[in-house]
């Protein structure tokens, strides 16, 4: 089998790889999800690790049921925890223990209420808050009387869509959204006839490149704005803010990855990317159709400069 | 049988009960005392708190090493069923474990099913074989497809031996039956999401989860129909076997599998199908291939991949479900003596050679050049690109028209009347039907709905089913969660009904068998209702060549020249060509067998794809809720009402007609009331349907029990998911239990079995 010289070769070069740098010849788990810059991410390290003669496996799961498994040791680790979306599922792990903090991608996230540039055309005074309040009407359908509709995404990402719309008294029904899907749906439906709609989004995505848009601009985010009802322009209410423009982009790892594969667990903390180059490998699969895999080597193979010093570090 | 009196009896409690709901539904208008309804979120105990403690009681710690189930399962799935897994799994797409020799080439797997199909089933299954795996592997999906099933290889045949193990258990001893019995019901009802935490903990994440999950969905029919197999084997047979002196052992295997074997086969295919039903969902666990590509393409708003591996999912479906019959349904062959040995096994010989053929093919083809599909046509040469992925094919070098098939369907969903029809309907059922029955019910107080049930319980089984009815009710109403799953109740309601509505005339029309022939002679009345009903057959077909004519108007530019269907435009000829010749092939069909294709095909289509054109054509609300579990609920209503309007004896009809009964009054008279018990069965089968689809369609946004239960996946909060999950199984059982008394009785009533 043409495989089976290959497969030799592998496990030779594996074998080698483990005597320098002690790492664990068991296979390091990587989760992927199902968002595309997650996967050629993840693919992206998986061949980083390859490189360094690790064998790397993937496996696809629930972008929050995943830090249970990080914790337990059944995937090795995750490579985007974002802390809008996933920071309270990576906490309550964090607080039960088996996995800790891996560092900060330089990227920032930012995730918040956010409309497609047609929107604008019917609501010239975005993208301030208080204007969008002002068009509410703009965004009323059959099933929220008069009110606006702001579409919020899943329940199981924790936004505070309802508590701020309270806190700020904005004319708005919070309607959740149940997928990413649902929300790219209901993008997708408006744009023919360019009806105004404001849902929530985040960026690095692809769907700034499908659809150009602006966030909402909320009172600036302050720290304690989610404890403390002092902070934010509505004494008496929390989150009358709007999200943090800078979230964080963390990576968590099991806790038994620094003893058994430490060489991986260096490269791990060494691994930093920028908002551009997670777009860029994003764009590689949602624009240019290619396969995940096929993604991140073109990525890597174009982008030498950036990942070499991280490897060589590591070895 | 219940003497008339006790009916009458029964009439007056479950009367009673009612009356008494209704009162207090009155007096709620006066004082909100009588309401009883705990605040959202708060059981009348901690329930969730209490599951938590218990679940982390038995499930031990792997890292403080306190013994428990965990180490048990955690053992099974890292050991024995990891190393099946990984097995399979090296063979099929070349995963790096033992033993090391996959993937075996793509054209070494079609060609051996291609001549098992043909031992098995003959020409047509092998044209069906092939077909879907050509499909699958020219439309560049072959190695997920390969992914996915290597892990149903192995949960497949484990379901089914566990299922007929159990099965024979549960028809050996009562009390298996009686333990087996609720844990089953509890277990076909529980929403997939209660599955999911589960099985990631204790089995960990991967294909070893999508594993087990697979198992415990596929597993409940093949027991249930191993031991119905069993339990109706013949006297006859039975004394048969005894008095040629079998074993107990050969009593079993020689006697009483092969008597059952029909049902036996019944709970194979279930198996599949509900194997292959599980592929999307398990995705969230850890099962690679399909459905997890599926997923990722959802959520990158790619609706013409899905949609390709949709299809992908039911041709694989169709044909291990024909597969599978076939060698069920296979007679021993018999030779005579002198047969020469390659005569006896030319099937096992073709098959193996051609495997070893394709095999030494990829091996010499391994190292020319991969052209894609493009690069192969501008080179001419149609041989270089098949020696080249006569190894292995890759995506690109497949045939996959996805964004064609995205512009095709965003096309359809943007012409303006459709966008009115479904703006028409969202408003009116939202504003008019939806919103006011939603809080028409929710306004109810809790004990007026927990009497209404028990007093459908009182009417169907007397005490006992009034206390289990209203029983499960109260534990619904005591968990904490009323007004979600009220909610969720209302989604079910509302989409059986709609279902019904659609449903009950379309099986009605399909089981009724072809019109009589167009003939001036009785007059012209009755010509023209048939040429009317002639008509109105033909409406499917002509849509059916509208989307022939249509693509080939849309795809080859000619919109751009020419309105669809203009005279002397070539969709016009198209369109009356693929007409002429859809209705001569459909001349003999009949149209039962027709309409339960269509819905073999609805119910094994993965439901997320539905998903996202469900939200364009009515946004996220309740319609577009209501509309996917409608595709569902669908499904088992039309098979059943089907099967139960033919199952008619044909003397009853024979009376009718010679009666002079008009075709109404048969069918209103007749048919109809003696179809009612098998009909009601898939009536509470859709109900069962659209419990498990409300939950789904958390995914399009709900505000009941399912959204709650996505919420907890967010903290791993087993308990509360455990008690959210028991509150829909709570109210599906209650259901279930209801109708399926009910239909028992009427059965009974009329004499039928």
């Amino acid at each position: 089998m043409k495989k089976l010289s290959s497969a030799l070769a592998a496990g030779a070069l594996a074998l080698s790889g483990a005597a320098i740098a002690a790492d664990s010849s068991d296979p390091i788990v990587i989760p992927i999800h199902n968002w595309s810059s997650q996967i050629v991410m993840s693919h992206a390290v998986g061949q980083m690790l390859e490189e360094m003669g690790n064998s790397v496996e993937f496996i696809t799961t629930d972008s929050q049921a995943v830090y249970e498994s990080v914790r337990l040791g059944d995937v090795t680790f995750e490579l985007e925890v974002w802390e809008g979306a996933f920071g309270a599922s990576f906490r309550e792990a964090l607080e039960k223990g088996g996995l800790h903090d891996a560092g900060d991608h330089d990227a920032v996230t930012r995730e918040d209420w956010w409309y497609p540039m047609w929107t604008k055309e019917a609501c010239p005074g975005l993208p301030s808050w208080e204007a969008l309040n002002d068009c509410a009407e703009l965004f009323a359908t059959a099933e929220t009387g008069g009110k606006g509709r702001y579409l919020d995404g899943p329940v199981d990402w924790l936004k505070h869509g309802k508590e701020r719309v309270e806190a700020l008294g904005m004319d708005f029904v919070v309607i959740n959204a149940g997928s990413a899907a649902a929300l790219w749906a209901e993008i997708g439906s408006a744009e023919k006839d360019k009806r105004p709609v404001v849902v929530f989004n985040w960026t690095p995505n692809f769907a700034e490149a499908v659809w150009p848009g602006e966030f909402v601009e909320f009172p600036e985010w302050e720290d304690g704005c989610d404890k403390d009802p002092a902070k934010g322009p509505n004494p008496d209410a929390l989150y009358d803010c709007g999200n943090p423009a800078s979230g964080y982009l963390k990576k968590a790892a099991w806790d038994g990855m620094k003893d058994k594969w430490p060489a991986a667990y260096k490269l791990l903390t060494e691994i930093s990317f920028t908002n551009p180059q997670i777009a860029e490998m994003a764009k590689f699969v949602d624009t240019d159709e290619m396969e995940p895999e096929e993604a991140a080597s073109a990525w890597l193979e174009a982008n030498e400069d950036v990942w070499k010093p991280w490897v060589e570090a590591s070895m | 049988m219940m003497t008339e009196q006790a009916a009458s009896n029964r009439k007056q409690v479950a009367l009673a009960l009612a009356v008494a709901a209704v009162a207090i539904a009155i007096i709620k208008l006066f004082t909100p005392l009588v309401d009883l309804r705990l605040p959202e979120g708060q059981g009348l105990l901690p329930w969730a708190d209490a599951l938590d403690s218990f679940f982390n009681f038995i499930k031990g710690d792997i890292q403080n090493e306190r013994f428990g189930l965990m180490h048990i399962t955690r053992w099974i799935s890292e050991g024995p069923l990891e190393f099946l897994l990984d097995t399979t799994a090296n063979l099929m797409y070349g995963k790096n474990r033992w033993p090391k020799i996959g993937p075996v080439p793509w054209p070494a797997i079609v060609a051996s099913v291609g001549v098992l199909a043909y031992w098995l089933g003959g020409w047509r299954l092998t044209f069906l074989a092939l077909g879907t795996l050509l499909w699958t592997a020219l439309i560049g999906q072959w190695d997920l497809a390969m992914q996915t099933l290597s892990v149903l290889v192995v949960a497949a045949p484990i379901a089914f031996f566990i299922g007929l193990l159990l099965g024979i258990a549960s028809w050996k001893s009562s009390r298996v039956e009686r333990v087996l019995k609720p844990i089953l019901a509890v277990l076909q009802t529980l929403p997939f999401f209660t599955y999911l935490l589960p099985a990631v903990i204790f089995f960990k994440v991967g294909p070893t989860a999508g594993a087990v999950a697979t198992i415990v969905y596929a597993m409940p029919p093949m027991i249930l129909m191993t031991a119905l197999g069993l339990k109706s084997v013949s006297s006859e047979v039975v004394d048969a076997g005894y008095m040629s002196g079998s074993s107990r052992w050969q009593m079993l295997t020689r006697v009483y599998l092969p008597s059952a074997r029909t049902e036996i086969l019944v709970g194979l295919n279930q198996v599949i199908m509900l194997c292959l039903a599980m592929v999307v969902l398990t995705a969230f666990i850890g099962m690679p291939g399909l459905g997890a590509k599926l997923l990722a393409m959802m959520n990158s708003f790619k609706i013409g991949r899905s949609f390709e591996i949709g299809v992908t999912i039911v041709l694989l479906a169709v044909m291990l479900d024909r597969l599978s019959k076939a060698w069920v349904m296979k007679q021993p062959e018999h030779f005579e003596k002198s047969t020469p040995w390659w005569k006896k096994h030319w099937a096992l010989l073709t098959g193996l050679t051609l495997f070893i053929g394709f095999i030494g093919i990829a091996q010499l083809s391994a190292d020319a050049p991969h052209y894609t599909l493009t690069e192969g046509k501008k080179q001419g040469n149609v041989l270089q690109y098949m020696w080249g992925i006569s190894d292995e094919v890759h995506r690109t070098q497949g045939l996959s028209q996805g964004k064609s098939i995205d512009k095709a369907i965003k096309a359809f969903l943007e012409i303006d009347s459709v966008q009115a029809t479904t703006n028409w309907i969202r408003g009116f059922l939202i504003v008019d039907v939806l919103i006011p029955f939603r809080n028409f019910l929710l306004s109810l107080p809790v004990p007026t709905i927990v009497l209404l049930v028990a007093a459908a319980g009182y009417l169907v089984g007397g005490l006992r089913s009034a206390l289990v009815a209203g029983g499960f009710f109260v534990m619904v109403a005591v968990s904490g969660w009323w007004d979600r799953s009220v909610i969720t109740l209302y989604t079910v309601v509302s989409a059986v009904t709609l279902a019904m509505i659609i449903g009950l005339p379309l099986a009605i029309w399909a089981a009724r068998g072809a019109a009589p022939p167009l003939t001036l002679k009785s007059g012209v009345g009755p010509f023209l209702s048939g040429l009317a009903g002639w008509i109105f057959t033909k409406i499917p077909l002509a849509l059916l060549a509208a989307v022939v004519a249509g693509s080939y108007h849309f795809f080859s530019g000619q919109s751009e020249t020419m309105n669809f269907l203009a005279p002397q435009s070539v969709s016009l000829y198209l369109f009356v060509g693929v007409f002429l010749l859809l209705c001569f092939l459909v001349r003999n069909w009949r149209r039962d067998s027709v309409m339960l294709a269509i819905v073999d095909t609805a119910q094994t289509f993965p439901s997320f794809v539905y998903l996202i054109p469900a939200i364009m054509l009515f946004g996220i609300n309740d319609v577009a809720v209501i509309f996917s579990i409608l595709i569902f609920t669908l499904v088992p209503l039309l098979r059943y009402t089907i099967e139960g309007l033919r199952g008619v004896p044909p003397e009853m009809t024979e009376a009718a007609d010679m009666s002079g009964a008009s075709r109404m009054q048969k069918l209103f008279n007749v048919q109809l009331p003696l179809a009612l018990p098998t009909i009601a069965i898939g009536f509470n089968q859709a109900i069962m349907f659209a419990f498990f689809m409300v939950i789904i369609a958390a995914f399009i946004g709900t505000q009941d029990l399912g959204q709650e239960l996505q919420r907890t996946l967010a903290g791993t909060d087993l308990g509360k998911n455990f008690v959210l999950g028991i509150c829909v199984a709570l109210m599906a059982l209650t259901f279930d239990h209801i109708i399926m008394r009910w239909a028992d009785q009427r059965k009974a009533a009329l004499g039928l079995n």
